[in-house]
């Protein structure tokens, strides 16, 4: 075995392990000395953990939108960050003018839904716009054209959203029925963590079960597999990818509202660092892949939220959280050094054999 | 090109230059830098640079309008001339602060500038400015290497509205050591210059005082999730957190920090960068009990609330956002009264606005009434009130109420 | 859009629409309002109308364009149509607006706003206005469509330079060039008002534009002149010598404001050589490019100020082998990484760096959010480079190494190798070609290029702040050389001048810079793909590939549009 590893093994790859393996030491090294410390009590971890999945919720709902995307039509949809402002920003407005008429708080449900209704509506239709407009003839040039597109549109769109609603921040007024904790034993979650948590997750098995189960979902695969070919078994490929970034863009926009719930307020460049995140989120999970989206979503969320406390300050680096972002690149390298392609692999249309 | 047409237009050319040299101006200038020549129909120009582009856009146009406002309370004239103000945005950056720079350097119409919005942009753009004679007077400049004698970056011409650092940081730590009787504390900044040179202050002032701090953090600006920072300040349990940052990141720690376990009862507190009604909205039920340090408002007189502010909302449609537009404000007014008073005019109407003149003027401004108080003006360019006032935010009510002194 | 089967008036009817809601479009995000003082022709046209009616004209063009073969009076009626009902849209939302109060949403739905677009007649008559300005101004671009096609063109062009020139009045005032007398009456007193054109200087502006338009392309048609080469030879050194003339003078005659920009976009055109190595030789989408610029002006800024003491000429090749070894340590990790995980991984890379750079752990030696002041500006002999027209020639002479060394690489064995692994990195390996050794070599070499620029740009400004050091700058140099024409090397200048330059000459308009930006980004990709000065292979690559956006099966399947 040994001789094997010799023939295959190149320098380049001792070196590269040699970072990853780097990485991985002072990871488990700062991890050992912060139990050591034992800085912080057990209610402070739990709490940071129900953060970093919360947070995580939102990334991997943004992350469907990229990781879609990039299935059906390999390019990096880099406006996607604006897809997500655009319907909580918007739809703000309906959630101060409802609440202005006593509504919002009166019938909280309907509310919720109108709200997140008009989010996802106005999310969709700017991808959809994005994809006729921006996308639609580029789909055959080479990589770096859609992408170069795609930053002028993010640009645009924000500025865009900047000019209509103004450059302050809006913000969305308070639910009283999320207010306040549930307690499932030593666990005590607020009830509006809860709800993003769990919705995130219902709507990541419904994306799923579309692209599996479903006639659609069938299609939506083997466009992704191969344009031609499906055209040729009688697909209607614009429509499909149509639906692809409808899909995409309702996602970011029910992923804005939970963001809206959580951290209420709104303005006109709160996509840009999500969207980055959600990128990165998705490359990290393997991109082109659903569930892959949802879980390196949730682990980047996690990450921010533990990352500086659980390594780095054992490392004893001051002021750690400074560095969070830093820490999730990190882990980014470390993972994609020993799986390049991601946790669970690329490709939307490889089935779980 | 025929010959003949040649001539006509030498002789066209010639003949105007004679002219213009003719209409010779009796007055002779005596200033040490030179003079501004107004003609009798045009405006006097003065410009301003400020952050009116990006995410930080809020700052600088809140100031552009406060000094509007003054403007437009004088009637748009100073000496019967209108008045042009115009400029460039800063970009809250050293960039940015070299692009407007060089820009307003090349304008000799320009008596006097309002800027820059951020201390970076300033470092940059004032040697220009300096040679070019200018008169520089900022309403948010609040680092403290700027008006400090002998540092390399304090030139002749500058003056600001603004407070210095030195006297918000310590006037901050002087209420929650003295005042609030707090031993421990811990400060978050969020990366800019502003913030860090405050948390400093504040935490070198307190350590004086004989407090310690138990954390020095830092947060993003556009960060939403707090939970990390605020955990790890949670493990030295400080009495009071000093966050001198800006609206975005401060309301969100505000509604985090009750949350956090282990902060539940902690004080906060924050900077006039807070002072400002999204943080109000923002923030909701938990901004109650939130103290903000900023400029005495409440000596501004009635004249803020009755007129000030109804002309403000009836111009721009809303509030002011931060509170620099009152140092705006205030600094306009007092370019426009020292303009007054160096300024010498013609019978024709011609104004001559001598450079060195109108400096001194500015920097032997003493007691001026201003919305931000009394301004007094140190020979190095501080100008702002050194009083320097405590708030209180209340949940659904703003202004905030004064607790201190 | 099948023009053949709809007809002529749908698409009218279609086109008004579409303007009406773009018209709606820029009067919401603010640019008519605020270019509504921008005067043009001074008392006359603001650049607000313009843009205001630019949606109606494009839109009148395009459906004159498709029916080519109807009748004068159809015409008529199309360009009638669209601006009728691009009014129309706009009179609908004014009345709107006075019976809900849009303003809590759309903040620019204000009085004064529909003042403007009212050209200051009351309500109810002022409702007309619109309708029948924007019917104005299709017809007129009926009537310029109607110009038989050489005039036509040199009246657009005309139309053009009065705008350019009406917009750009205080940036041609401030030369200091022309602050020389015959220059400084001609222009103050004749040509510009005090904003915008006068009527004559207008007047004057599109009789030559127009007349030069002209004349250049009668030049075209007529055959060409044969010269000997030795009078070619000695007409391009003459050539050659104006140009360096030229290029030498610039900061002095140019004035203090105009010498800023080009530093600035020199600085660009460095960092753009050297991407270009990376992304347009070999392949390698880099997205965390500033991070190199950073290493080049915080070693620059550290060894210079306070830590260090020593000079900037003693500091540079500790800065430039700091910044090249940046480039192979971010190059060793992403070796085996492709396409979007390198981008990614890149972008990390370049975000780690500014976080370190700003982080309160390495505020010691990195200044922290306070920077690194007082950097010391190159001397030499007696010559101290402390004025941006000085420091212009330095960075000048910067651009001239790095792109000597970027052309003869390119034509070099490893520019070769690099093209090679660009186009099929197993091929490559196939052929011999050492993977590891060539992708590293391209980043190191991208990286110093960018470390130069850092030190450079760290004494232009004598500070360096981590604010300074954002994704967004990586974006920008990205963006340079797509649209000046991806491993093209003159494309870079050219990608610079445009994207660096221009936006720094027209910062009236700061606030609307990145939507300009923005829009420029889509419509260029869309339409030039190839970039402004391509590389004559791409083009070539591009345009084939265009032929056959729409392969032909898909369209008999899917149903209509």
């Amino acid at each position: 075995m040994l001789k094997r590893w010799r023939q295959t093994l190149t320098l380049t790859d001792v070196m590269v392990y040699a970072i990853g393996v780097i990485i991985g030491i002072a990871i488990v090294y700062g991890t050992l000395r912060t139990w050591q410390k034992a800085e912080y009590t057990p209610e402070q971890w739990i709490n940071l953990t129900i953060d970093g999945l919360k947070l995580g919720s939102i990334y991997a709902l943004i992350a469907l939108g990229y990781t879609l995307v990039y299935g059906i039509l390999r390019m990096i949809n880099f406006a996607h960050g604006e897809v997500f402002m655009a319907g909580p920003f918007t739809a703000v407005f309906l959630a101060m003018y409802l609440d202005e008429i006593g509504f919002y708080n009166a019938q909280p449900i309907i509310s919720l839904l109108l709200i997140t209704l008009l989010s996802a509506t106005v999310s969709v239709t700017v991808a959809l716009l994005l994809e006729k407009l921006a996308y639609r003839r580029l789909r055959y040039a080479p990589r770096l054209v859609p992408l170069i597109t795609a930053i002028g549109a993010s640009f645009f769109l924000q500025y865009t959203f900047r000019g209509f609603y103004g450059a302050d921040v809006e913000t969305y007024p308070n639910l009283d029925i999320l207010k306040g904790t549930l307690t499932f034993g030593p666990i005590t979650i607020p009830k509006a963590d809860l709800l993003v948590i769990v919705s995130g997750f219902l709507l990541m098995l419904l994306l799923y079960g579309i692209v599996q189960h479903t006639k659609i979902g069938k299609a939506m695969r083997s466009v992704s597999e191969d344009k031609e070919v499906a055209a040729l078994m009688g697909i209607d490929v614009d429509r499909i990818i149509q639906f692809t970034f409808g899909l995409g863009g309702a996602s970011a926009g029910i992923a804005g509202i939970l963001y809206a719930i959580i951290y209420q307020n709104v303005q006109a460049f709160m996509g840009f660092i999500p969207g980055l995140k959600a990128f990165t989120a998705a490359v990290l999970g393997g991109i082109g892949n659903v569930v892959g989206a949802w879980l390196g979503g949730t682990l980047l969320g996690l990450l921010e939220s533990l990352g500086p406390n659980l390594f780095l300050s054992g490392l004893g680096v001051p002021a750690a959280n400074q560095l969070k972002d830093g820490i999730a690149f990190a882990i980014l390298v470390f993972i994609l050094i020993f799986r390049p392609s991601g946790i669970l692999g690329e490709r939307l249309s490889k089935t779980k054999a | 090109m025929s010959k003949r047409l040649l001539i006509i237009v030498s002789i066209i050319m010639i003949s105007s230059m004679v002219l213009a040299a003719c209409g010779a101006k009796p007055y002779e200038c005596t200033d040490k830098i030179g003079c501004v020549t107004v003609g009798p129909t045009d405006p006097v120009h003065i410009a301003y640079a400020m952050v009116i582009n990006g995410p930080d856009a809020t700052l600088g146009i809140d100031s552009r309008n406060g000094a509007e406002i003054a403007i437009a309370d004088k009637g748009g004239k100073v000496l019967d001339h209108a008045i042009k103000f115009d400029g460039e945005d800063d970009g809250c950056s050293a960039e940015g602060g070299q692009a407007a720079g060089t820009k307003l350097a090349a304008d000799p119409t320009i008596v006097a500038i309002l800027g820059t919005s951020c201390s970076s942009a300033l470092r940059v753009a004032m040697p220009l400015w300096s040679t070019a004679g200018f008169t520089v007077i900022s309403a948010s400049n609040t680092a403290v290497d700027l008006t400090e004698a002998g540092n390399e970056n304090n030139y002749p011409g500058y003056l600001r509205t603004a407070h210095n650092d030195k006297v918000q940081g310590a006037a901050a730590a002087q209420f929650a050591y003295n005042f609030l009787g707090f031993k421990k504390a811990a400060t978050i900044h969020d990366g800019s210059i502003y913030a860090d040179g405050l948390q400093k202050v504040f935490a070198d002032e307190f350590t004086k005082l004989g407090g310690t701090i138990t954390a020095r953090e830092s947060v993003d600006p556009l960060q939403v999730s707090m939970s990390g920072v605020l955990t790890t300040i949670a493990s030295g349990t400080p009495e009071i957190i000093y966050h001198p940052i800006f609206i975005a990141a401060g309301t969100q720690l505000i509604l985090q920090t009750w949350k956090t376990p282990g902060l539940e009862n902690t004080v906060e507190m924050g900077a006039d960068g807070m002072f400002s009604p999204d943080v109000m909205k923002g923030a909701g039920d938990a901004v109650e009990g939130v103290y903000v340090s900023s400029p005495d408002f409440t000596k501004f007189g009635a004249d803020y609330t009755a007129k000030f502010l109804p002309a403000y909302q009836a111009a721009y449609g809303s509030v002011p956002v931060s509170i620099f537009h009152a140092h705006a404000y205030d600094a306009m007014n007092m370019v426009l009264a020292c303009v007054e008073k160096v300024t010498v005019k013609d019978s024709d109407g011609t104004l001559h606005i001598p450079r060195q003149g109108l400096r001194d003027c500015m920097y032997a401004t003493k007691d001026f009434k201003g919305l931000t108080g009394n301004l007094t003006c140190t020979p190095t360019g501080d100008c702002a009130d050194p009083k320097i006032a405590v708030f209180e935010y209340h949940a659904g009510e703003y202004p905030p109420t004064k607790v201190w002194p | 859009m099948n023009t053949e089967t709809s007809s002529p008036w749908k698409q009218a009817l279609n086109n008004g629409l579409i303007s009406g809601v773009l018209c709606l479009l820029v009067m919401l995000v603010g640019l008519v309002e605020s270019f509504g003082d921008t005067y043009i022709i001074s008392g006359m046209i603001t650049l607000g109308e313009i843009v205001l009616l630019a949606p109606v004209v494009l839109l009148t063009y395009t459906a004159l364009r498709s029916a080519t073969n109807s009748s004068r009076r159809t015409m008529v009626g199309i360009s009638a149509i669209i601006g009728l009902i691009s009014g129309c849209i706009i009179s609908a939302f004014i009345l709107l607006c006075q019976v809900v109060d849009l303003r809590f949403m759309f903040v620019n739905a204000s009085p004064a706003l529909f003042n403007l677009l009212m050209r200051g007649v009351p309500l109810p008559l002022g409702a007309l206005i619109p309708p029948l300005q924007c019917a104005f101004a299709s017809l007129v671009t009926l009537g310029i469509y109607l110009i038989p096609s050489r005039l036509r063109a040199s009246v657009v062009q005309g139309f053009l330079w009065v705008v350019v020139f009406g917009t750009l009045r205080d940036q041609i005032l401030i030369i200091d060039l022309f602050k020389i007398q015959p220059f400084s009456f001609i222009l103050t007193r004749f040509v510009f008002a005090s904003s915008g054109l006068s009527l004559i200087g207008a007047l004057f502006v599109f009789a030559i534009s127009a007349g030069l338009a002209y004349y250049l392309r009668g030049r075209k048609n007529r055959p060409a002149v044969i010269r000997s080469a030795r009078v070619q030879k000695r007409n391009r050194i003459i050539l050659i010598a104006i140009l360096a003339l030229i290029i030498l003078s610039l900061p002095y005659a140019l004035g203090l404001f105009y010498s800023e920009i080009l530093d600035t976009t020199g600085l660009f055109i460095m960092m753009g050589l050297g991407l270009n190595i990376v992304v347009g030789f070999a392949g390698l989408l880099d997205l965390g490019y500033v991070a190199f610029y950073a290493i080049g002006a915080y070693t620059m800024g550290v060894l210079t100020s306070q830590l260090g003491g020593l000079t900037f000429w003693q500091a540079l090749p500790f800065a430039l082998v700091a910044a090249w070894l940046a480039g192979i340590i971010l190059g060793l990790p992403v070796l085996r990484m492709r396409g979007d995980y390198l981008a990614i991984v890149t972008l990390g890379f370049g975000e780690i760096v500014r976080l370190l750079a700003l982080s309160d752990w390495l505020k010691l030696y990195l200044g922290g959010a306070q920077g690194i002041q007082q950097i010391a500006q190159p001397i030499i002999g007696p010559v101290a480079f402390n004025s941006l027209q000085k420091l212009y020639y330095l960075i000048l002479i910067g651009i001239i190494i790095v792109a000597f060394v970027a052309w003869r690489l390119k034509d070099s064995h490893l520019g070769r190798s690099w093209m090679a692994i660009r186009e099929d990195e197993d091929v490559a390996q196939a052929m011999g070609i050492n993977l590891v050794l060539t992708k590293l070599l391209a980043f190191s070499t991208g990286a110093l290029f960018a470390g130069l620029a850092g030190t450079l740009g760290a004494a232009k400004l004598t500070s360096v702040y981590p604010h300074s050091m954002t994704f967004i700058v990586s974006i920008n140099v990205l963006v340079i050389i797509i649209i000046g024409g991806m491993g093209s090397i003159p494309g870079v200048f050219v990608g610079a001048l445009v994207l660096v330059g221009l936006p720094r000459l027209l910062s009236e308009f700061q606030e609307y810079q990145y939507w300009f930006f923005g829009l420029a980004l889509v419509v260029m990709m869309l339409f030039r793909p190839e970039g402004l000065w391509p590389e004559a292979r791409r083009k070539l690559e591009l345009h084939e590939a265009e032929g056959s956006i729409e392969p032909p099966i898909t369209e008999t399947v899917s149903t209509g549009q």
